[in-house]
């Protein structure tokens, strides 16, 4: 990997030669009830042909709308209300409909963000693709077929021939993904801009995609416009970077550069909170003179600190709290008529979870992690196999003793955006839990309800809100705040910073260590993201089809992984290696 | 700022000025607290159709409970010297075949069209909402059940079944018609509100209640119910044009209200006879029909748009 990045670095594009792209002052704006809410101010940026460029920012920060202002497909009331975006040298925000259809897909492709809306259900994968053929090309007849099939075939889809009668539902993200890369590439165009291509997709799948289109634009000398979140993957894919804040540029640059060295507050905040193999656990370190705690410390010297890790190995040294043994799940699909199928979802699978440590279980989509959280929190029966909570079995819990149960067990969901009931305000979300196991009177719920949004760091006000009015991470502190209402022991977190902007997450990440020191909390954490597992993590499993591969302490599976798969779970993660300047 | 004459981009750094830093995921804790309903009362308020539709309606509304105040003349003294006769003062809109004021019988009409229509719509909204609901939520064998029964009455058309019915039936008030046109409408609500309970059911926020250790019919009522019962309002008050419409048609056919209550039916079937000669009796009723229809119609519409959350999303 390390090759690749300074393969990458090192390609200039030929001396003295012209910009494919170059963007002036771009402005945008969206057209709402009270006049135009500017989303990109002033934008500029230049990009040769071959190079690579990406755009990184948080969700809102505008690099999205300014990729789409240069194809012209702006969402909704968007318009581009001033500045130029010049391709070889024409402006393209002038171009009419027509030749703007001409410039799209022949000369500037498109892979859009979400790979399992973006092709068309009701008509196959062949067609699809022969449809942007026929659109870029002369062709038509029998060479539509051929140039689908080695379109497909590019993009890394082997058996293409044999797949193009196929339905989109048929295949998997990964694949669905390749068929759009191919779609926006194939009509050799000069510019492809891939808006978060593989945000979608598990590590293993993402690199594998990732070398692919950098094969392909190495060998046709395809500009790319990558939009993304992920600093590691523009550490590694992109040549020069942009950052982007509130719709302006703050930096812009070579993108190693930048983040070996971040000049503007924001990026280094952004580099900062960007999680990596490199970092270490976090530790709550209560500064004396105030409550704020540090971010990331990489394992210091402070001896508080030192006491806080001993103190949770001590606590490691007993016995567990929850342990799991031999657990498998079948589900029965449903087939047509009445044959089912069966799906192992989760196979024979134990391990165990010492009182106030964080036990991760990594895996990528369908490995069966969150099957595991919805089996210990009874959401679901086990097919066989044992849960113990404090040495009690707690499968078929019923009543009275299921209750109980719930209330030292509580789990935090992944989509802060499911996961509260739109028609509740926060107050009484928060409270639900207190009301449900009638818990104090109503003055001692409203009291706990504002010590609760304490505990997350939010505003006494924020309890009348509505979920609508809340950001994502805020909202994940809502659900933070109803899970530990009721004083639980274990805290069942299901890709609970998943769906977060790197800073939102990190900041999560914090709120969540501060209250296991404090609380002496026990965490389970499910996620995809190997970099989280780091900061946060003392053990880890590892699970792959429904079974557990490797167990092991968190600096044990990093640093010296012994599965194969786990190894290639970790090479996996773009810029792994990358020391970014913190 | 890039140089336009090498690849390698010089190192950009924006002045911090520019675009000062806020703390990070930011809460302005000056904004006003907004719940879903207040959001779409704001996006009705803005609309001049939910004034027209909803003045409309409550025009109506009045003068189903105190025609008297609408009119002095009494709908039922009639004299045949009048008999389709044309306006004069004090009879602006004419006289029936009967001699009857055609002004007159429409207010005093109005009371059983807008019985007939409200009751209808109560009992189906509230029948189906519940029924749909237990069905969505519990599902299996009870929504197989329930369902079925369903698509039974679903398939007899509202109009037809009720003639059948109605024709067996000897006492034709109008909380009779209003019943007997819920009986066979009331599977339309019940499939919308099991089609929403279906989507609530299966979302986090369920999920999380019941991990909390909610009960499940607590869940129904606090959680899944009032996410699913916007497309019911919706269709309860584009329903309760139509049940008019429905009772209008039964009287029409003369299977509908009895012959000692006025409706505006009724008097429709009853000015066929004068048609060509004097069009203008069948007019002003079916006008009087019309505009109460289009109210509850265009009510439906702002309610759809304003509760829509897609349509919300859009704005």
């Amino acid at each position: 990997m390390t090759q690749l990045v300074t393969e990458t670095v090192n390609k200039t594009p030929p001396a003295g030669s012209e910009p494919l792209l170059e963007v002036r002052d771009l402005e945008v704006g969206f057209r709402t009830q009270r006049g135009i809410v500017p989303a990109v101010r002033g934008v500029s940026l230049t990009l040769y042909p071959g190079q690579t460029l990406a755009i990184v920012g948080e969700s809102g920060s505008g690099k999205t709308t300014t990729a789409q202002a240069i194809i012209k497909l702006l969402a909704g009331t968007g318009q581009v209300t001033g500045g130029q975006i010049l391709f070889e040298g024409r402006d393209l925000t002038i171009l009419n409909a027509t030749d703007m259809q001409a410039v799209r897909g022949r000369e500037i492709g498109y892979v859009p963000q979400d790979p399992m809306s973006n092709l068309n259900p009701v008509w196959n994968i062949g067609f699809q693709v022969s449809e942007a053929i026929k659109a870029n090309s002369g062709l038509r007849g029998k060479p539509v077929r051929a140039r689908t099939i080695e379109v497909l075939q590019e993009a890394g889809l082997a058996d293409a021939a044999d797949r193009l009668k196929q339905y989109p539902h048929q295949f998997s993200g990964g694949m669905r993904q390749r068929v759009l890369i191919g779609i926006g590439l194939s009509a050799r165009p000069k510019l492809l801009i891939a808006d978060e291509p593989t945000s979608a997709l598990d590590v293993t799948v993402q690199r594998q995609i990732l070398d692919h289109l950098a094969t392909l634009t190495r060998d046709y000398g395809t500009s790319v416009l990558f939009i993304t979140h992920d600093l590691g993957l523009a550490a590694e894919r992109a040549e020069q970077l942009v950052v982007m804040y509130k719709g302006k540029i703050v930096e812009s640059g070579p993108s190693q550069e930048i983040l070996a060295n971040p000049q503007h507050p924001y990026t280094q905040r952004l580099v900062a909170a960007a999680p990596s193999l490199a970092s270490r656990r976090i530790q709550a370190k209560k500064n004396e003179d105030g409550p704020a705690t540090e971010i990331f410390s990489a394992g210091g010297t402070d001896t508080a600190l030192i006491q806080r890790a001993t103190d949770r190995e001590l606590a490691a040294s007993g016995k567990d709290l929850i342990s799991v043994e031999g657990i498998t799940k079948m589900y029965r699909i449903r087939k047509s008529g009445l044959r089912f199928d069966e799906l192992l979802a989760v196979n024979d699978v134990s391990f165990g979870v010492k009182k106030g440590t964080t036990t991760a279980i990594v895996g990528e989509s369908g490995s069966g992690k969150s099957t595991v959280a919805k089996l210990i929190l009874q959401l679901e029966g086990l097919t066989s196999g044992r849960i113990e909570f404090e040495g009690r079995d707690v499968a078929g819990l019923k009543g009275r003793e299921l209750l109980n149960f719930r209330r030292r067990v509580q789990p935090v969901f992944q989509d802060p955006y499911g996961s509260l009931d739109p028609q509740y305000n926060v107050g009484n979300t928060i409270a639900e839990p207190l009301l449900a196991h009638k818990v104090g009177t109503k003055r001692e719920r409203q009291k706990r309800v504002l010590q609760l949004l304490d505990q997350v760091s939010l505003p006494a006000s924020t309890q009348f809100r509505y979920p609508s009015e809340l950001s994502g991470g805020q909202r994940q502190r809502i659900a933070i705040a109803r899970a530990l209402a009721l004083k639980p022991d274990v805290l069942v977190l299901d890709e609970a910073v998943s769906a977060l902007d790197v800073l939102v997450q990190g900041q999560i990440l914090n709120l969540l260590t501060e209250l296991q020191t404090d609380l002496g909390l026990t965490y389970l954490f499910i996620t995809h993201d190997l970099a989280v597992v780091r900061l946060v993590a003392d053990n880890v499993c590892v699970m792959q089809k429904g079974r557990i591969v490797e167990a092991s302490s968190t600096d044990d599976v990093f640093d010296n992984p012994r599965e194969v798969y786990t190894q290639e779970l970790l090479a996996a993660i773009p810029g792994a290696n990358f020391e970014f300047g913190r | 700022m890039p140089s336009k004459n090498q690849g390698a981009q010089p190192h950009f750094v924006a002045a911090l000025e520019d675009t000062p830093l806020v703390a990070i995921d930011h809460l302005d804790e000056t904004a006003k607290a907004r719940s879903t309903w207040a959001d779409a009362w704001d996006a009705m308020r803005r609309r001049p159709a939910f004034w027209i539709s909803s003045g409309l309606i409550l025009l109506i509304v009045a003068v189903a409970l105190i025609p008297g105040w609408f009119s002095s003349v009494s709908p039922t003294q009639c004299q045949l010297s009048d008999s389709n006769g044309v306006p004069q003062s004090g009879h602006p809109l004419g006289f029936t075949f009967q001699g009857c004021d055609v002004y007159a019988r429409i207010i005093f009409g109005t009371s059983a069209s807008v019985t007939v229509g409200m009751l209808a719509a109560s009992i189906v909204t509230l029948f189906g909402l519940i029924v749909g609901a237990l069905a969505g939520y519990y599902g299996g064998f009870l929504d197989a059940v329930v369902s079925r029964i369903g698509d039974i009455f679903f398939a007899v058309p509202t109009v037809l079944g009720a003639i059948v019915l109605l024709s067996v039936l000897p006492d034709r008030t109008p909380v009779v018609i209003a019943l007997v046109i819920s009986i066979f409408a009331w599977p339309q609500v019940a499939r919308i509100m099991r089609g929403a309970v279906l989507t609530a059911r299966n979302s986090d926020y369920v999920v999380a209640s019941v991990a909390l250790g909610v009960s499940k019919f607590k869940i129904l009522v606090r959680h899944v119910v009032p996410n699913a019962i916007a497309p019911v309002i919706v269709i309860a008050t584009v329903s309760l044009g139509t049940f008019i419409v429905a009772e209008a048609t039964l009287s029409f056919l003369g299977i509908g209200l009895g012959p000692g209550t006025m409706s505006w039916g009724r008097d429709i079937g009853e000015a066929q006879t004068s048609i060509r000669t004097s069009p203008q009796v069948l007019l002003y009723p079916s006008i009087a029909l019309s505009l109460t229809v289009l109210a509850f119609l265009m009510l439906g519409d702002v309610l759809r748009d304003a509760l829509d959350p897609q349509a919300r999303a859009r704005r």
